[in-house]
């Protein structure tokens, strides 16, 4: 693949770099895989809509090239939602952290895996909110210490990938950011395939999940990534039980059903036979 | 001047015909409420996202039928938050979009049209009110979200709220509300009432043709020069749709011409400033009002009245005998019309503002004649609309008060 | 031998490309900053410009 090397450079908006993201943040790798996986699919920028909400992941679209919708906190679903609805010929990639998307934004994320309208949203998880100072989310481990759970966290996390299976996405994967050749393939295969797709990207927040929890530097966060990731087809996922922090990488749940767009014109085209009739 | 003009029809089979001016107005009996999606689809509305809410639900349900058959999208999303949301996304694409809902859904709405306000995303959010705070006395009327829509979000931002006082107005200012959205790329709020929403009148639809229709300016710069924040001289940027040739960024956060997230203060203080002047350097498009009275006379009392308000204000003006009482009705309520408040107050003893709210627009006339003429107030919250007798009721009190 | 060129302006000097390179090609300055000590080693497999979270660096084909 020699010309994804640099093809991939399309979709970056160099002049905003260098970005504002901290050493060893994993945002910055999601946001190459990003780049590779729309140059892969060699979709013109211009048909593209990245879509994001607040957070360290959610500035993400200054870095981008394409078209973008800067949101509010919780809500990039949704304005994709508005633009996906409308112009179902574009390509919409919304991305969110796991404050944004999972905490904040649940009940939009379930919403639009049960309405599996055809959009991929790319969930960087880093267990904490980073922008704010590395407070509890949905997705903080049981027992982890954040910037507001002092002494662990008490309450149990969310699996964003059963979640969003459960709801109806047509796609479900989970990826991290050591894995990137993967990370590309999962990323690119949830932006080809129709209905709603989801990826969660595992990432290292050295600067407060990492720090607090005394994981290490980004270098240490990473080789975490790798002991404790279990891609789904290997022998060690047939095993059974996977042990404690560890976690299923792969693509998680597929399945074919209709996209909202689809079921929507079928749904339009019987409104347009009876509004030819009455005229 | 400052009268608002006519609006428009769509074919329906129970329409019927007369020649009333066009020979395709149609006269139908309408309800507020569908009388403002019959104005939005025949603005050229193509997308509507909602939540359910009394006493707006109506105008989602012909939505849901009218938007669909015109070949358009209706949606209901899983809240007003993501209503909005979904609103903006739509109208980046291109097609006229609007939502419509009352006070609490208004209230989560909030945050979202601070978007649309600072990336400058035309679209029409109808709020038809009902009494508060919270809850409140579901679903019965109130006109307090005056102040909401004005000054519902955080930081310093300006858009354009009208008022409609009769089922004709809601068809009319619906046109009217897509129309200056797409002209000056702001959010237009629709500031209905439950009273104006649920009464039935008849309604004149006029021949589409005759419909004055604004679409928003689009580039024509080559794409690679297109700055989707640089402002024409009239202060209105043109607005490129999400999938043409022209690839731009929208952003919540502060940003340059370019779109890109930006933290320069000059850039930001000069942001700021155009969000203001490309309004307040076209009231003349934006402010509306009636004067139900002869603009000749002097007048002994001069009502201000809005929305549901204007009926009984009317109905107790007539009845002021021996006196001259004249009804000023606000259309727009932001902008606030200062300049023609102010030139009708020129001409009256006394004003009196007659509201369904605490005093929230009386505030405002007092700010703007208050040191001239003696401004008198007429608040009630109770969940009830005003009797033309209670009203002349105040008006006696007053003229005592002024001897 | 490959051409690696490493962008200064945009490192941040996290180590991944140094902890992670297959072949070792690349030490640390004594800043942290990563140098490339052995270029002919460099089989151009481009993982290290991938997991380069800030975009900082540039391999060249294998033999450019």
């Amino acid at each position: 693949m020699p010309g994804l090397k640099t093809a991939w450079k399309e979709y970056l908006e160099e002049s905003m770099l260098p970005h504002m993201w901290c050493p060893g943040c994993g945002n910055g790798i999601a946001l190459g895989a990003l780049t590779r996986a729309l140059a892969e699919l060699k979709l013109p920028r211009h048909k593209v809509v990245v879509v994001t909400g607040i957070g360290c992941w959610g500035k993400a679209d200054d870095y981008l090239s394409t078209n973008a919708l800067h949101g509010t906190h919780g809500r990039a679903l949704a304005f994709a939602t508005g633009v996906k609805a409308a112009r179902p010929e574009l390509t919409v990639v919304v991305l969110m952290g796991d404050g944004d998307g999972a905490t904040i934004g649940g009940n939009h994320l379930i919403h639009a895996a049960r309405r599996n309208i055809d959009l991929t949203a790319v969930v960087v998880n880093n267990y904490n909110y980073g922008m704010t100072g590395g407070q509890v989310s949905a997705t903080t481990p049981a027992g982890a210490i954040t910037s507001t759970t002092r002494y662990g966290n008490p309450e149990r996390d969310f699996d964003l990938c059963r979640l969003v299976e459960a709801a109806g996405a047509n796609y479900v994967a989970r990826g991290t950011v050591y894995h990137v050749p993967q990370l590309d393939r999962l990323i690119r295969d949830g932006i080809a395939k129709k209905g709603f797709s989801f990826i969660e990207v595992v990432s290292p927040c050295p600067t407060h999940f990492g720090r607090r929890n005394r994981l290490g530097p980004a270098v240490q966060m990473m080789k975490l990534l790798k002991e404790r990731a279990v891609h789904v087809g290997s022998a060690a996922a047939k095993g059974g039980e996977l042990p404690e922090g560890s976690f299923f990488i792969g693509k998680l749940a597929e399945r074919d059903d209709p996209d909202f767009n689809t079921s929507y014109e079928k749904m339009r085209k019987k409104a347009l036979a009876k509004g030819t009739e009455s005229s | 001047m400052n009268e608002p003009a006519n609006g428009s029809k769509i074919k329906d089979k129970n329409e019927s015909t007369v020649g009333r001016g066009s020979k395709e107005t149609r006269r139908l009996f309408l309800q507020g409420n569908e009388a403002i999606a019959e104005g939005a689809v025949a603005a050229g509305a193509r997308f509507y996202a909602g939540y359910p809410i009394t006493p707006s639900s109506e105008i989602a349900e012909v939505c849901s039928e009218k938007l669909l058959e015109a070949g358009g999208v209706y949606i209901q999303m899983e809240d007003e938050l993501g209503s909005i949301a979904a609103v903006i996304g739509a109208s980046l694409t291109g097609v006229k979009a609007f939502t419509a809902t009352s006070g609490p859904g208004f209230s989560l709405m909030q945050e979202n049209l601070g978007v649309a306000i600072l990336g400058e995303v035309p679209c029409v959010v109808v709020n038809v009110q009902r009494s508060g705070p919270s809850t409140g006395l579901a679903t019965r009327p109130a006109q307090a979200d005056v102040m909401q829509a004005r000054w519902g979000r955080h930081g310093d931002q300006h858009l354009i709220v009208l008022s409609p006082a009769t089922v004709q107005e809601c068809f009319e200012l619906t046109v009217t509300a897509f129309n200056l959205a797409e002209r000056f790329r702001v959010p237009v709020v629709l500031l209905a009432d439950e009273i104006v929403a649920h009464m039935r009148e008849n309604v004149a639809l006029p021949d589409p043709a005759q419909i004055k229709i604004v679409n928003r300016k689009k580039p024509t710069c080559p794409p690679e020069e297109y700055l989707p924040f640089k402002p024409d001289p009239d202060g209105v940027p043109p607005l490129a749709d999400f999938g043409s040739a022209y690839v731009f960024h929208v952003t919540s956060s502060m940003h340059g011409e370019r779109g890109y997230s930006q933290n320069d203060p000059a850039n930001a203080q000069a942001k700021i400033r155009r969000l203001f002047t490309k309004l307040e350097n076209h009231l003349d498009e934006i402010l509306l009002v009636k004067h139900h009275y002869n603009r000749e006379e002097e007048l002994d009392l001069l009502i201000v009245a809005f929305g549901c308000t204007v009926r009984p204000a009317r109905a107790a003006a007539l009845r002021a005998f021996g006196r001259k009482v004249g009804v000023l009705q606000l259309i727009t309520l932001w902008p606030f019309p200062d300049a023609l408040v102010a030139q009708a107050a020129a001409r009256a003893r006394a004003l009196l503002v007659p509201e369904l709210n605490m005093g929230q627009v009386g505030r405002e006339v007092e700010r703007v004649v208050g040191k001239a003429k003696p401004v008198f107030g007429l608040p009630k919250s109770n969940g009830e609309g005003f009797t033309p007798g209670e009203i002349s009721a105040r008006i006696e009190e007053v003229f005592a008060c002024l001897g | 031998m490959c051409q690696i060129k490493i962008d200064p302006k945009r490192c941040k000097h996290c180590g991944i490309c140094i902890a992670f390179c297959p072949q070792e090609v690349f030490g640390a300055d004594c800043r942290g900053a990563p140098v490339v000590e052995r270029a002919e080693k460099c089989t151009a497999c481009g993982l290290c410009v991938m997991r380069c979270p800030d975009f900082a660096l540039e391999v060249g084909e294998k033999g450019k």
